[in-house]
């Protein structure tokens, strides 16, 4: 196909919001080269400076030469130009505003709630993130009941647009799981999510971009002990 | 197409985008106006996890968040298309709206509200993103091209609504020598017919922003 010719993605493996791009390429089986910033933590290559000079981050679309920036419109984009593939998108104009409003609340509220997590200081601050990031779980639960109507998956029998959106940070999910020895996704709270999370990462357009487990837990603990390295005294 | 109703306020910025949105498709619709204050069952019920406008109700549903209403009301009405039709240009719109909220608007509030030395830096960083807009005029009369368009109606909160902070916080942003394109351009907006009926007085929106920058320099000034 003619569309194809020319996909990349500027990318980290490790990136939650990067996994979106590609999990939507491979939904729609659109081959692309991966080229990965290698010294993301500390210095940025020359063609993402000049891809997205007013973010200077992960993931960009370049298509044609052309580059798409920020992870939903990316998203967004791949479901607008490969129309002849399944649809990312829902149909109806009512269910793709409410996907466009999960996703961002999950990137506006639920994803800094995350990160809240790593940043608490002391047992308190810390108690009082976890449990934003589970009241956000619950009401994604909710919205995870009513869109998908029983079947697999937010988009319905497929993989779509908000099983996307999140289902990039539930590797961070199992990690932020391990650091702090407490259970995010939760079977008494989020049961439909417990069993969501495992059919997304069982999921073809997904195994191979998921990263593990464990090599993002070495990571994280590396970037974070980096991070608190530049905190102010 | 069944029956419209907006949720919203006379002076918020994210409304009049709507109101603009419904016009510019000839959609009939009745205006609900809230009391932040003191907010309705009807707002807090039809947009329960941020309880803000506004919200969009239409056949029986409530759609909140501005940018997504917008992408509601051009996929609902398709005739006078808002976003472009080329995927791409389409991701830019989206791309420039998303950063036109995030920073624009906030870096422009936070240069006014802000006093001294923080509203200096607060100051680059608002003409900084200023100027990424500028050059998105560049060759066009509209964000749109022609016609207006969705980053049109995104950004429209410029002329005036900058304009009064800029006037409150004691601060000139949008100098015409530095900005000519957003300059021409905020006239060209402001005199089309649909958007100037939507415009609040200049007087309420003194009085707001002067509560509101008021209140946060106070509470700048308490801090040790």
């Amino acid at each position: 196909m003619s569309e194809s010719r020319d996909v990349k993605v500027l990318g980290v493996w490790a990136s939650p919001f990067v996994m979106r791009a590609r999990i939507a390429l491979n939904l729609k089986q659109v081959s692309y080269d991966f080229l990965q910033e290698t010294s993301f933590l500390t210095e940025k290559s020359e063609l993402l400076l000049k891809s997205n000079p007013i973010h200077k981050k992960v993931p960009v679309l370049i298509h044609n030469e052309k580059p798409i920036c920020e992870s939903l419109v990316i998203v967004e984009y791949i479901d607008d130009v490969w129309t002849s593939a399944p649809s990312i998108f829902p149909c109806h104009p009512h269910d793709r505003a409410i996907a466009r409003f999960w996703a961002a609340y999950i990137d506006e509220k639920w994803f800094p709630s995350m990160k809240g997590i790593s940043t608490a200081q002391g047992k308190g601050a810390k108690k009082a993130a976890i449990d934003q990031v589970i009241e956000g779980l619950v009401l994604l639960e909710e919205a995870f009941v009513k869109s998908s109507k029983g079947k697999p998956f937010f988009g319905g029998e497929q993989i779509g647009y908000l099983d996307i959106a999140l289902g990039c940070f539930l590797a961070w999910l199992r990690v932020s799981e391990k650091m702090h020895g407490v259970k995010l996704l939760d079977q008494a709270k989020t049961p439909g999510l417990v069993k969501w999370a495992e059919r997304f990462c069982e999921d073809p357009a997904v195994k191979g971009v998921m990263p593990e487990t464990d090599k993002l837990l070495e990571f994280a603990k590396i970037l974070f002990a980096k991070m608190r390295a530049n905190l102010p005294k | 197409m069944g029956e419209v109703k907006l949720i919203a306020t006379t002076q918020s910025l994210f409304c009049a985008r709507i109101q603009w949105a419904l016009k510019f498709k000839g959609v009939e619709y009745e205006f609900i106006e809230e009391d932040l204050r003191n907010k309705s069952p009807l707002l807090l019920e039809s947009n329960r996890v941020y309880k803000k406008v506004p919200v969009l109700l239409h056949n029986g549903k409530s759609f909140p968040e501005s940018l997504i209403i917008l992408e509601y009301i051009d996929e609902v009405w398709k005739h006078n298309p808002l976003l472009p039709q080329d995927p791409s240009e389409r991701a830019l719109a989206r791309f420039w709206a998303k950063f036109s909220d995030e920073k624009v608007i906030f870096g422009a509030f936070g240069a006014c509200r802000t006093e001294g030395e923080q509203q200096e830096k607060a100051k680059e960083a608002a003409l900084e993103s200023l100027a990424f807009l500028e050059k998105q005029l560049e060759g066009k009369k509209f964000f749109g091209g022609e016609e207006l368009g969705y980053l049109d109606l995104v950004v429209g909160w410029i002329p005036l609504w900058l304009g009064v902070m800029e006037e409150i916080g004691g601060i000139k942003l949008l100098e015409e020598e530095r900005f000519p394109l957003l300059h021409e351009w905020s006239q060209n907006f402001h005199q089309i017919p649909l958007i100037k009926e939507c415009l609040p007085p200049r007087d309420n929106l003194l009085s707001y922003f002067q509560a509101s920058i008021s209140y946060h320099r106070s509470l700048a000034a308490k801090k040790p």
